[in-house]
């Protein structure tokens, strides 16, 4: 026996609005008087607390998932078994252990290092990692900060992890350090520009920048993938996804670790807690941008396949409870589009070797740009081209992103309610309508 | 709680910014500088400007800051450079900055805040179609993109709401639509393109000495 107003906050990205009026119908219904009415305030404090919480599972829970998927993967590429101890059976406790032992070990600083910039430096990258998740919505609606440019605030915020890393090879005092700093900085300088061009191509092609909006208009089978709009979002995935391997020091460009030249690079000197935190980031960011992808790229949370989509958002429509269920098959089915990317991203790092620094630079700004500034200008001529040729805007899929008012808008056979505003001017793919 | 963040951030801004000033290290400064420009990025988005918050943290923090350590770590020749300042570039220093915080003191306190309030604060956008833009989560994205295109919708859909009705509406708007910002946009960009052509232009040419020179 759920109250509607409960499951609306649970689903809506409005908890705080609705808090006061839950609160109220948990003191009446629920015979919980000591809770505390909320005013507007109190209110809000509550729903950030909420908020930070399930962002804060979901930027650890992947991470020690994925640490030992990484040893596992790692162990049966190599013709090995990998963990198989901890926890019975498969060893999936390790990460655990490899937790308990980090937290005993001494929180160690040379002598030579720059103590407080030392010490500092691996919360600016947690802070970074953690923070880029505010804005990624999880399901339809279930994000912690919804935003118009929840895109480009996201990739805003990832980028600030380079500065922590950049910092902690600086004042670690030693020549290893000083070096991976330096090659991260210079990597991720240049890996930023097809980054944000890479990722501009889906905001193109959906004429918006809010994730979940974006996620929306891929509904109603494979061929709405942004993947699969047109053969330049095609290849931009793939560049998108080499690009992402850069810019979270993933082999084959760890170059700021390189752990067989440069000891460890720019966390040679760490130690202990402060050490696993750039990995916690790491692995985080690594499932932050494979979810990134996935919602991007590959229809967020739906499957592909207008049947089960259909059936998945009927389920939803009888009652808010049943809805919370449409959005948790929603998650389940992003996280496991996410996963799978991660999953690669492993496979990737455990078979190709390591590039050299002169080679990370010329494969971001010989092929990386050139590449991504042509499938840029490809994605943005590609619908009037066809509009000329063929008279409509797609071959595969519906048009998106071409900003109809409501009133004129197709409907979809999966068709959530519609979130995206209308605009009376087309944004980007002028005249297709 | 506004007003808590708005100290919070306020704060943590001037001070970062005093600390930039009191460091002698180039990297700490480095750092409370990322601290001085974040909390300006915090200020931003508690106006609601959150485009601008944004671009705020992509280009100072993570873009020129970066810039900073990187260059402090190619040039400086021994670990953790420190600046010594004299005396008299001490008073130079200051009396720039004194002076400019002045001028910047005598531009707030020269508005009249209080007959402005209604612009500073009560930005609505009535004559404005349903779903394009919300004022209360500050979605500024589309009307900053759509100015820079020269369209701007917060001027010229609220002229014609007032007299939306009939022809007179029509030709009212026709004569007295804006240009946004599209002049300037044009002007930056070909600014752009000219710096990236002079930068490749430098970078190339260094590399055409030969060999037996270097």
């Amino acid at each position: 026996m759920i109250s509607p107003v409960f499951m609306k906050t649970l689903l809506g990205t409005t908890i705080a609005e609705e808090l006061p009026g839950l609160v109220e119908t948990l003191r009446g219904n629920f015979l919980l008087g000591w809770l505390p009415s909320l005013d507007e305030s109190g209110a809000s404090l509550v729903a950030a607390i909420i908020h930070v919480t399930l962002v804060g599972l979901f930027f650890g829970l992947p991470a020690f998932a994925f640490i030992w998927a990484e040893r596992k993967v790692a162990g049966r590429i190599q013709d090995r078994l990998g963990p198989t101890r901890v926890g019975g059976r498969f060893g999936w406790l390790q990460s655990l252990a490899d937790g308990i032992k980090l937290i005993q070990k001494e929180d160690l600083a040379p002598n030579a290092a720059d103590r407080w910039l030392f010490q500092l430096a691996p919360y600016l990258v947690v802070v970074a990692a953690f923070s880029a998740f505010m804005f990624v919505p999880f399901s339809d609606g279930w994000t912690a900060m919804a935003m118009d440019i929840g895109l480009f605030i996201a990739l805003a915020v990832l980028s600030l992890e380079v500065l922590g890393i950049v910092l902690a090879g600086y004042s670690s005092g030693s020549k290893w350090s000083l070096f991976g700093g330096m090659r991260e900085a210079a990597q991720m300088v240049s890996y930023e520009v097809p980054l944000g061009i890479t990722a501009v191509i889906p905001v193109v092609v959906a004429g918006s920048m809010n994730l979940n909006e974006i996620v929306t208009l891929q509904s109603g089978g494979l061929q709405n993938w942004i993947l699969f709009h047109d053969p330049f979002c095609f290849i931009a995935f793939f560049v998108f996804f080499t690009v992402t391997l850069a810019s979270n020091k993933r082999a084959p460009f760890d170059l700021a670790e390189a752990e067989s030249e440069l000891v460890g690079g720019f966390h040679t000197e760490y130690s202990g807690m402060r050490w696993s935190f750039f990995f916690l980031a790491e692995y985080a960011a690594m499932f932050f941008v494979s979810m990134l992808a996935a919602i991007l790229f590959l229809g967020g949370w739906w499957t592909g396949i207008p049947a089960i989509d259909s059936a998945v958002v009927a389920v939803g429509e009888g009652s808010p409870a049943w809805a919370y269920l449409t959005r948790v098959i929603g998650m389940t089915i992003l996280l496991g589009k996410a996963g799978l990317l991660v999953f690669v991203q492993i496979w990737i790092r455990w078979t190709l070797p390591r590039l050299r620094i002169d080679q990370v630079m010329a494969t971001c700004l010989k092929y990386l740009v050139p590449i991504s500034c042509a499938l840029f200008l490809g994605v943005v001529l590609w619908p009037l081209v066809l509009l000329m040729t063929l008279g409509q805007s797609t071959i595969l899929g519906e048009p998106k992103g071409e900003r109809l008012p409501v009133s004129d808008r197709k409907v979809v056979s999966v068709e959530q309610p519609a979130t995206a505003p209308a605009e009376p001017v087309p944004a980007t793919e002028g005249g297709a309508h | 709680m506004e007003t808590f963040l708005f100290v919070l951030f306020a704060l943590s801004a001037c001070g970062g910014a005093l600390a930039v000033v009191l460091t002698q290290n180039v990297v700490r400064m480095a750092f409370w500088l990322v601290i001085s420009l974040g909390s300006v990025a915090g200020l931003f988005f508690s106006l609601d400007a959150d485009f601008v918050g944004a671009v705020q943290l992509l280009i100072y923090v993570g873009g020129t800051v970066v810039l900073l350590i990187f260059g402090v770590m190619l040039t400086s020749k021994e670990p953790f450079t420190a600046i010594k300042q004299n005396p008299a570039e001490i008073v130079q220093g200051a009396v720039v900055g004194l002076a400019f915080l002045a001028m910047v003191l005598a531009t707030v306190y020269a508005v009249d805040w209080q007959s402005h309030q209604a612009v500073v604060v009560g930005h609505e956008h009535d004559g404005l179609p349903s779903g394009y833009n919300r004022p209360i989560e500050g979605n500024t994205a589309r009307s900053i993109g759509t100015a820079l295109l020269g369209v701007r919708f917060d001027r010229d859909l609220g002229k014609g709401g007032e007299h939306a009705s009939g022809e007179h509406g029509h030709a009212h708007r026709d004569h007295d639509v804006s240009t946004g910002y599209l002049l300037p946009f044009e002007v930056v960009s070909v600014h752009l393109l000219v710096v990236l052509v002079g930068a490749a232009y430098l970078a190339r040419a260094k590399r055409r000495r030969p060999v037996s020179a270097a």
